[in-house]
């Protein structure tokens, strides 16, 4: 296998929960940016377990501004960097899917569009977890969430997960990937092609979130590696709109297997005609094994 | 040899920014700002301006991208109206929090509904809060000098705070004077380079815009009203440095005109003092004793320089071009509160004007003075006063 670079950007210290998958998720991409670089970050639950004024968890030059516009932050340093006859120093955008697929979009798309020397990362946790885990356009079928919650007439959230992948894809971006932080690995080396491409390039990494899913602390990884083999979340990359590489699936899991351990989830297995909503699940994992060809 | 040359007042400010050189210049069009930003576009096309200039997708990325640059270390540029600038306004106080000195021009423009292209200055005041230094032009020789000077102001060192130069949209912006450029080489020897302390920089890696906890943030808030203290300081400083090098502007944050016996005294900001001024010069004639104070800087307010200005009027006729709904015009009731604590009670009457872009003649001045000298008279005046509302 191979090794990991020694090399900390995002340090410990910070404040996340324990079982955090955001805060492994950004050591991990941190640990595929090898050049020098800056990074910016969207308002929410990285930006504020790594920084409470006077401390920070970033051995990187670093920047918050607000919550949706971490892009065009980025962007601008970019520009910036580029007046000054800088074209070595790596410009890094991060956010969380809230900030990235929803507030954050114009911006992203922006900042796209015109071809900044970009790597964007979202840590995508499936719901805002900073403000207390409201739904976001990234929150699955069926989640619970503070604002989605099942009730006499809810099944929970009523929205299937925006793909942001293809948006960005979309728009001629060089380098889309997604990943999981169930393959540290992968994220690694994902990261690092993003950000050795010269242009935009965008990765979202699978990080689950033991407190706004509901599951042990221990099981972070086990959850994210059950996401990506029941097909619910593909793992793959795309150059230049074309499927590049995809982490295939053998013997691809029921979705049961990945609801029944979140609390989230826990109202399809009560409530009457539950069933339904976990065929529906299974149906879009059906669908995702089938678009990206994910069975082995 | 200084250039002077006829041109509309966007164009002047575009020379001022070409003079200074940002870095970076974002850019996102709209009424009445856009030809700015055209004239600085050209300005690249042409090679006659080396910046990095972004043709973002809205205004609140203009901002946005001008506060990463700033943060870099970058000078940056950009410039907005009305609801562009609301649309920043989230990023505006941001840029002030982080310290960025970024400058902007504003083309003031009135905010809808209803939608309105034309001048007023309800968007520039809705921002009064935003932690900006903010100069109002009346001229368009004074908005090129006042970009050039709100760089130098913005920099300093103890200041760091950003800037932005309010010009009345239309009556300014398209409108075409006689214009004194100046040469980019005396420009470069009256304003450094710009090097922060504090900025983004991979040898020297900081965090910037941590989570500021109640044990700190108000620590950082008074920093940052210390700040715009320092500006206040600085600003003479910087005007006085500017007549020297240029021949031009007075080293005050307000400009009196013929205030010395003024029994009345009208004070108001922007393109309309040029108006009121041959109002008082015409009155003057016929033996009125009217005078006018300009303000050229609304943040830091100038305090000081009012009460000392107003020492011997009788009665103050403040001119808002925007109203603050529920409460007065925002100029008059900062007056008012700056007076609270002078020893001088001068009457005071708030005559709210032009919004919207409705045109303000000479006459409607003169009618001001006059309805003023008769709430004198009588002993008596109406606070708020809408000047030329159309009778229903």
């Amino acid at each position: 296998m191979t090794k990991l670079r020694e090399q900390e950007d995002f340090v410990s210290g910070h404040r996340a929960c324990a079982g955090c998958g955001l805060a492994l998720g950004a050591r991990l991409a941190m640990k595929g940016v090898e050049q020098d670089s800056i990074a910016t970050c969207a308002t929410g639950c990285l930006e504020v377990i790594s920084t409470p004024y006077p401390e920070s968890s970033w051995e990187i030059p670093w920047i918050h501004s607000l919550f949706e516009n971490s892009a065009s932050v980025a962007a601008g340093i970019e520009a910036a960097l580029k007046a000054k006859g800088d074209n070595e120093t790596k410009v890094i955008a991060q956010g969380g899917d809230g900030a990235t697929v929803d507030i954050g979009m114009r911006g992203l798309s922006g900042m796209f569009e015109r071809g900044h020397d970009v790597t964007y990362i979202c840590y995508d946790n499936e719901a805002y977890m900073n403000t207390g885990i409201q739904r976001s356009g990234a929150t699955p079928l069926a989640a619970s969430t503070t604002t989605s919650p099942p009730g006499k007439q809810s099944y929970g959230n009523e929205n299937t997960k925006k793909d942001a992948l293809a948006i960005a894809a979309s728009h001629g971006v060089g380098y889309v990937a997604s990943a999981s932080i169930a393959y540290p690995k992968d994220v690694v080396e994902k990261v690092k092609k993003a950000a050795e491409l010269d242009g935009p390039s965008y990765v979202q990494i699978h990080v689950p979130c033991p407190t706004g899913w509901g599951f042990k602390e221990s099981d972070t990884i086990e959850i994210a590696r059950l996401a990506v083999e029941t097909a619910l979340w593909p793992v793959y990359e795309m150059e230049n709109g074309e499927i590049i590489n995809i982490r295939k699936i053998k013997n691809r899991k029921p979705v049961e297997e990945y609801l029944e351990k979140q609390k989230r989830y826990k109202h399809l297995f009560k409530k009457d005609n539950g069933q339904q909503k976990i065929e529906q699940i299974q149906e879009i994992a059906n669908r995702n094994a089938k678009t990206f060809e994910l069975d082995k | 040899m200084v250039e002077r040359r006829v041109m509309e007042g966007s164009h002047a400010v575009a020379h001022a920014v070409r003079c200074c050189e940002p870095d970076v210049v974002s850019a996102y069009p709209i009424t009445p700002q856009t030809h700015i930003v055209e004239k600085i576009s050209q300005f690249v096309a042409d090679g006659d301006l080396k910046s990095n200039y972004m043709r973002v997708e809205s205004e609140f990325s203009a901002m946005s991208a001008s506060v990463g640059a700033s943060a870099t270390g970058a000078r940056t540029f950009t410039a907005t109206a009305s609801q562009g600038l609301m649309l920043m306004s989230e990023v505006l106080y941001n840029a002030s929090g982080l310290r960025l000195p970024i400058v902007m021009s504003v083309a003031n423009r009135a905010m809808g509904a209803p939608i309105n292209i034309w001048n007023d200055h309800s968007d520039s005041m809705g921002v009064r809060d935003a932690g900006w230094i903010q100069l109002y032009a009346e001229d368009n020789q004074e908005a090129l000098d006042m970009t050039i000077q709100a760089y130098k102001i913005a920099e300093n060192q103890d200041v760091m705070l950003p800037a932005m130069v309010c010009m009345d949209g239309f009556i300014l912006t398209h409108t075409y004077e006689p214009v004194s450029i100046p040469k980019k080489e005396k420009v470069k020897e009256f304003l450094p380079e710009f090097d922060p302390e504090i900025k983004l920089d991979p040898e020297n890696p900081l965090t910037l815009g941590t989570v500021g906890f109640p044990s700190d943030y108000m620590e950082i808030r008074h920093e940052q009203y210390q700040a715009m203290e320092n500006a206040r300081d600085i600003m003479p400083k910087v005007f006085s440095e500017y007549e020297e090098k240029f021949g031009r502007t007075q080293n005050t944050l307000t400009e009196n005109y013929k205030t010395e016996d003024a029994e009345i005294i009208l004070v108001s900001l922007g393109s309309i003092m040029g108006t009121i001024k041959e109002a008082v010069d015409e009155l003057r004639e016929n033996g009125k004793q009217v005078g006018a104070i300009k303000i050229k800087a609304f943040r830091p307010f100038p305090d000081q320089e009012l009460i000392e200005g107003l020492q011997n009027a009788e009665a103050v006729a403040v001119l808002d071009k925007n109203i603050t709904l529920g409460k007065k015009g925002a100029l008059y009731t900062e007056m008012k509160d700056t007076l609270y604590s002078a020893d001088i009670k001068p009457q005071m009457t708030n005559y709210i004007v032009g919004l919207g872009g409705r045109d303000i003649p000479r006459q409607s001045i003169k009618n001001i003075v006059q309805q003023t000298k008769d709430d004198l008279n009588n002993g008596q005046t109406r606070e708020v006063r809408f000047v030329d509302l159309k009778e229903e």
